[in-house]
């Protein structure tokens, strides 16, 4: 029998290096700003701890069973032997001072990531991080940058080496930011605003997404990031205020209508934020709805087709319901806190 | 709910279609086969309405065996989906449903009754009683898990499966954004079975209290009745959380309330939060009766009692504080304060402190002993490594800034599913064939089984091992397919390979039941190993009778039934036989719970008037059952007599 | 039950029988579960308090000598249960039954007083579905309310019971068990009372 335990045993430690062979660095491992590398730190930190202890645990496992089958001559059984204070206080002690090797940097770093990158040259010290708002819509994500007065759909450009403040939240679904290459992710909720710092250090595209289950088209909200050196970010922010339409209500609006984005990206001059800012108000989308005529329907429905209006049917779009979203209130963030403690 | 007549029935997808037909002709069989051989009445009276422990735990176990199947097929076609980038083999909507079924079928309808059933055959056993405290509640359990899971299992046949993950997190399961009857499947079915779990805690954690025989003191008890006191303990403060958040949600969908809604200033994160209240707990609740079943089973086949057993009962009973106390490390994403995350991180990481003490002492249970490698022995060797594994990494996921990058990916799903099929599945299989002669009266085929346990851990091994690489490499779960620039189709593949071999095994071992039941042996004796350590082998029969013991055996230290064959003592001896009480069988359970299930079903589709009329119904059968004064009736001298008699043929 | 019926004559009636006190501890263990229950009633209901949404606070809507009314009917009755137990204790058939009907009266007053509440908020404009505050305080209150009638159409039940068969083992098992449940849906309202009505007209 203990012949065919050892396959077992060999087939597990030597998948780990084939599985490294055989495809390269996976992407959280390969990180692309401080943020990422902070996590890969502690996560390869981590890895060489528990593999120590899966390698005891493999050795002990293997020693016990060779030793102590069943043979002819039993003269070691000891069937009496039920207990030693000495061995199970070395494993009692020894698992609680892992725990407290590896609790140490986890709190350190749990607390860093809470506040932007800290910049590594004096002139970037001096920047404040870019503001990103980033609003999840099923199935799309939404950029705005507010000081630039630009906002974009599934895709995002920032420059590099300077720290970026991602205002989360969600205009429907709870999503989830993530961006491996840069760091780890957090929840966009609707009502609500999460703050996420990361930092490319290297000019690159990096693939982007919502982690967090949407429903039907989770697939297909994703994104690209491009980090770019900070003059050719500034070139592209001009274009975009250049040549960009005009974002509408009634075009925000739609957006917000269930739907994978059919023209993959997009950009607009000016924000949402002007009507909406979806962290104060959790259903201005179920209005937009009804403004728009727009009807959930059951996903096995015969006829899931949706009568929407016309933005001249709409008496709504034709006046102004531009609201002053300028002042920073911290509320909605404590009330995010406030959820489970 | 406005429900066209011609959307009520899921028509137009093939493999719908194909399960369609196959559950008609199933069904048109048994009702056949019963009929033909004149069976329904005995199906009705020594099964069905049945209060015996001993019937009530096999007919959990067949239900978890066929909810394993069924969850089973819904994991290969998640897998088959994603053998290679851009499949079109499910659609997202049906993708989306088969991995919401997957997970609450597994949890909720596998995992679950299969140890409850064990539970259930084992403990009032093991504890030297004849039945468990409340009878007439254990069926009525029974019932209502087994309504439960039918009307979530006809959920993909008629009106459609819930679609919004086994955890059905708002506001995506709300009305607006999971419009259609699938959510109020979740709701409704796991509700009714979730109240038997709650009764059957109740009932165990009396039994396990108060029914011992003469001499158990607390401290004597076996390991598997140890573990399955503070899972009861568990469910008894885990459930009615569920209870509650369930019962929120049904108000949000079905009745307007906006407690997890965008509208009316609802806070979606409640649900989130109440979920996994009970949700961390309930992980617990399948695992630690796991924990003592591969306690048993080690101690067995190394012919040596369980080393350390007063750091074990320690172990439990802290793990089962701690399971309370880690909640939030679901969801470390959600924007919590630091200080908040590096709580959870840690009291989640002290979980692996007395984990870790209770794989050392199985490990040196097995020092200087003399183990044999006999199936069940196989099981919960391969348990030792592999749970390791999923250990550890759930170690690494407690790591709240780690985890901000291990969240919602395969690494989080690869973890799970190691300490899950490792931890509760491999004790399933375990518990089942070292019980198997019990239940039966004889053993699985060794060499088939031995079979199916090879290519089942290996299959899962290459199944899960390559999900660790493939969350680190960002790839998020639930997704139901990729691009091939992606660069995760390899391991996708690999992983879809091993799936199909747990499959396969699973179809082995189920051929093993049938080849048994045709060829093993018939067992003489109630000590069917030769190794048994406790009371459940010290029955004359191999299949214990319906009264358990003749004479309750009397308990003078750890392991009693070793104990009694090392001085030499028999029980069987001991012929000073009394009438032996026992309770009758009922049928109300039955009827109770198919009324539940009617109310339900009509709550799914919001015919309101159903749930009332259903309503009516129950309340018709509990005041039949408060007017109900049997007492039950006494097994005579002579029935015994001739019981044990023909037992010692 | 599958246990001998050993009579142990000293106990009180209730507890002589195996099946008797089996039952009482599965029942007190079943009420460990209920505190589980109205616990994360609670726990919901204060992280729900303060999102009332376009809806009104509860320190509009609160009325306090309607709830003061409740209170005393609930506390009483509560005191003529524990009377009852106390006749049954003495063996007294017909003062169990007495005074369990005044206990039932009590129980109904509060559930009309209640009900009366609750329509009073709806006239208002107030219903389930006015804010996360108010759904939850219906649902908190629904399901005490629930249990209380739940309560009185059982130990009604056990009335017609005991009436027929007078007090044995079994009966007062039931009966004893009955009233704690009584007694244990007293004590949440008081929880209630101090949490969502005082706490509510204060802040």
């Amino acid at each position: 029998m203990l012949k065919k335990l050892k396959p077992l045993s060999l087939l597990l430690f030597l998948a780990l290096p084939l599985m490294l062979a055989g495809c390269s660095t996976p992407e959280v491992l390969d990180p692309k700003g401080p943020v990422a590398s902070q996590q890969s730190d502690l996560i390869i930190l981590s890895i060489i701890f528990m593999l120590t202890i899966v390698a005891v645990v493999f050795v002990l496992l293997t020693i016990i069973l060779v030793k102590y089958r069943e043979r002819k001559d039993h003269d070691k059984y000891s069937p009496e032997l039920h207990g030693s204070m000495l061995l199970e206080t070395i494993w009692t002690i020894i698992p609680i001072i892992i725990v407290v090797i590896l609790a140490v940097p986890t709190v350190r770093t749990i607390y860093s990531l809470e506040e932007a990158p800290q910049p590594k040259t004096a002139e970037a010290a001096n920047e404040d991080p870019l503001v990103v708002h980033a609003t999840s819509i099923n199935w799309k994500w939404v950029f705005t940058y507010p000081d630039e007065d630009i906002e974009t759909v599934n895709y995002l450009h920032i420059p590099i080496h300077r720290p970026v403040e991602f205002k989360l939240t969600s205009a429907d679904s709870m999503a989830a930011l993530w961006i491996p290459s840069l760091g780890g992710q957090k929840y966009n909720m609707a009502g609500m605003q999460t703050t996420l710092y990361l930092q490319a250090d290297h000019v690159g595209t990096y693939d982007g997404r919502n982690a967090n289950f949407t429903g039907e088209g989770f697939n297909e909200q994703r994104f690209k990031v491009y980090a770019d050196e900070e003059a050719d970010y500034q070139q592209w922010v001009e274009d975009v205020q250049n040549s960009a339409p005009e974002l509408t209500q009634y075009k925000y609006d739609n957006l917000l209508i269930p739907g994978v984005y059919e023209d993959g990206t997009a950009e607009f001059n000016g924000t949402h934020l002007q009507w909406i800012d979806h962290s104060k108000n959790a259903d201005y989308t179920l209005e937009a709805w009804d403004r728009l005529g727009y009807e959930p329907k059951n996903p096995h429905a015969k006829d899931k087709s949706q009568n929407l209006l016309r933005e001249d049917e709409i008496p709504y779009y034709q006046q102004d319901n531009t609201v002053d979203n300028s002042d920073e209130d911290m509320d909605s963030e404590e009330h995010a806190h406030a959820g489970h403690e | 709910m406005d429900l066209k007549w011609n959307e009520f029935i899921i028509t137009g997808d093939p493999l719908i279609l194909g399960a369609q037909i196959s559950i008609l002709l199933g069904g048109i069989a048994v009702v056949a086969a019963l009929t033909y051989f004149k069976k329904w009445s005995w199906l009705w009276k020594e099964w069905l309405t049945s209060v015996d422990h001993k019937k009530l735990g096999i007919m959990y176990i067949l239900s978890a065996l066929l909810m394993l199947f069924r969850g089973g097929i819904d994991g290969l076609m998640i897998r088959t989906q994603l053998a290679k980038p851009g499949m079109e083999f499910l659609d997202p909507q049906h993708y989306n449903e088969v991995f919401s079924t997957h997970g609450v079928i597994m949890i909720l309808f596998m995992a679950m009754p299969f140890l409850i059933g064990l539970i259930n055959y084992i403990v009032p056993l093991q504890i030297g009683a004849r039945d468990v405290a409340f009878p007439y509640l254990n069926n009525l359990s029974f019932w209502t898990f087994f309504v439960g899971m039918a009307l979530f299992n006809i959920s993909f046949i008629i009106g459609g499966s819930p679609d919004a993950g086994w955890t059905g997190y708002t506001p995506l399961a709300t009305n607006e954004f999971s419009p259609g009857p699938g959510q109020n499947y979740y709701l409704l079915a796991i509700q009714i079975a979730g109240i038997g779990t709650l009764m059957t805690g109740i009932n165990f954690f009396v039994t396990i209290l108060k029914m011992r025989t003469k001499g158990m003191t607390l401290m004597k008890m076996s390991m598997f009745t140890w573990t399955s006191l503070i899972t009861m303990l568990i469910i008894i403060f885990a459930f009615p959380v569920l209870t509650v958040a369930l019962a929120m949600q049904t108000f949000d969908r079905l009745f307007g309330s906006v407690l997890f809604t965008l509208q009316g200033d609802g806070n979606p994160m409640l649900w989130v939060n109440l979920f996994w209240v009970w949700g961390h707990p309930e992980v617990y609740i399948v695992i630690l009766p796991a924990f003592g079943i591969f306690s048993e089973i080690i101690s067995t086949f190394a012919r040596k009692q369980l080393f350390a057993y007063k750091a074990m009962v320690v172990s439990i009973v802290t793990i089962s504080v701690l399971s309370f106390l880690v909640w939030v490390h679901h969801f470390f994403t959600m924007g919590n304060s630091a200080e908040a995350n590096s709580f959870f991180s840690i009291t989640t990481m002290a979980i692996s402190i007395p984990t870790g003490v209770k794989i050392f002492n199985w490990l040196f249970t097995m020092y200087r002993g003399r183990i044999t490698f006999t199936t069940p022995m196989l099981w919960s060797l391969a348990f030792i490594p592999n749970f390791v594994i999923g250990g550890v990494t759930g170690v690494m996921l407690a790591m709240a800034a780690a985890d901000y990058q291990y969240h919602n990916t395969y690494f989080l799903v690869s973890h799970f599913h190691y300490v899950l099929i490792s931890g509760t599945v491999f004790a399933c299989f375990a518990g089942l064939i070292y019980w198997y002669p019990k239940m039966f009266g004889h053993k699985l085929n060794e060499k088939i089984g031995k079979w199916a346990f090879w290519i089942f851990v290996i299959g899962f091994n290459v199944c899960f091992f390559p999900q660790y690489f493939l969350g680190l490499d960002g790839m998020p779960r639930r997704i139901s397919t990729y691009l091939p620039e992606d660069g995760w189709t390899g391991l996708n593949m690999i992983s879809t390979i091993g799936a199909f071999m747990m499959g396969l095994a699973f179809l082995i071992f189920v051929y093993n039941i049938y080849y048994s039941w045709r060829y093993s042996p018939r067992e003489k004796t109630g000590d069917a190993w030769g190794l048994g350590r406790n009371l459940e082998w010290a029955t004359t029969s191999s299949i214990p009778p319906h009264y358990n013991f003749a004479v309750l055996p009397e308990v003078t230290g750890l392991d009693p039934y070793w104990d009694m064959k090392e001085k030499g003592l028999d029980q069987q001896k001991n012929t000073d036989y009394k009438p032996i009480h026992m309770p009758s069988n009922s049928s109300t359970p039955a009827i109770m719970s198919a009324l539940m299930g009617m109310a339900a079903f009509g709550l799914v589709f919001q015919w309101y008037w159903v749930g009332i009329v259903g309503a009516v119904g129950i309340f018709i059968t509990m005041i039949v059952r408060s007017f109900d004064y049997n007492d039950g009736y006494y097994v005579s001298v002579e029935e015994i007599k001739e019981t044990e008699a023909k037992a010692n043929k | 039950m599958a246990h001998d019926h050993n009579v142990n004559p000293n106990a009180p009636l209730e507890y002589q029988s195996e099946a008797g006190r089996l039952n009482i501890t599965g029942f007190w263990t079943f009420l460990g579960a209920e505190i589980a229950l109205f616990s994360t009633l609670f726990a919901s209901y204060f992280a729900l308090q303060s999102r009332v949404g376009d809806g009104p606070t509860s320190i509009e809507m609160f009325e306090a000598g309607l709830v003061m009314i409740m209170t005393m009917l609930l506390l009483t009755s509560s005191f003529t249960c524990g009377l009852a137990i106390h006749e049954m204790r003495a063996n007294n058939v017909k003062g169990v039954i007495g005074w369990m009907i005044i206990t039932l009266i009590l129980g109904a007053g509060f559930i009309g007083y209640e009900l009366y509440e609750f329509v009073h908020y709806v006239h208002e404009g107030v219903t389930l579905g006015t804010s996360a505050h108010w759904s939850m305080f219906f649902i908190l209150l629904g399901t005490h309310g629930l249990h209380v009638s739940i309560g009185i159409g059982w130990i009604i039940l056990l009335l017609i019971q005991l009436a027929r068969r007078g007090l044995t083992p079994k009966t007062a098992s039931k009966v004893f068990i009955s009233s704690l449940y009584w007694h244990f849906l007293d004590v949440v309202w008081i929880f209630i009372f101090t949490c969502v009505y005082l706490m509510g007209m204060v802040n």
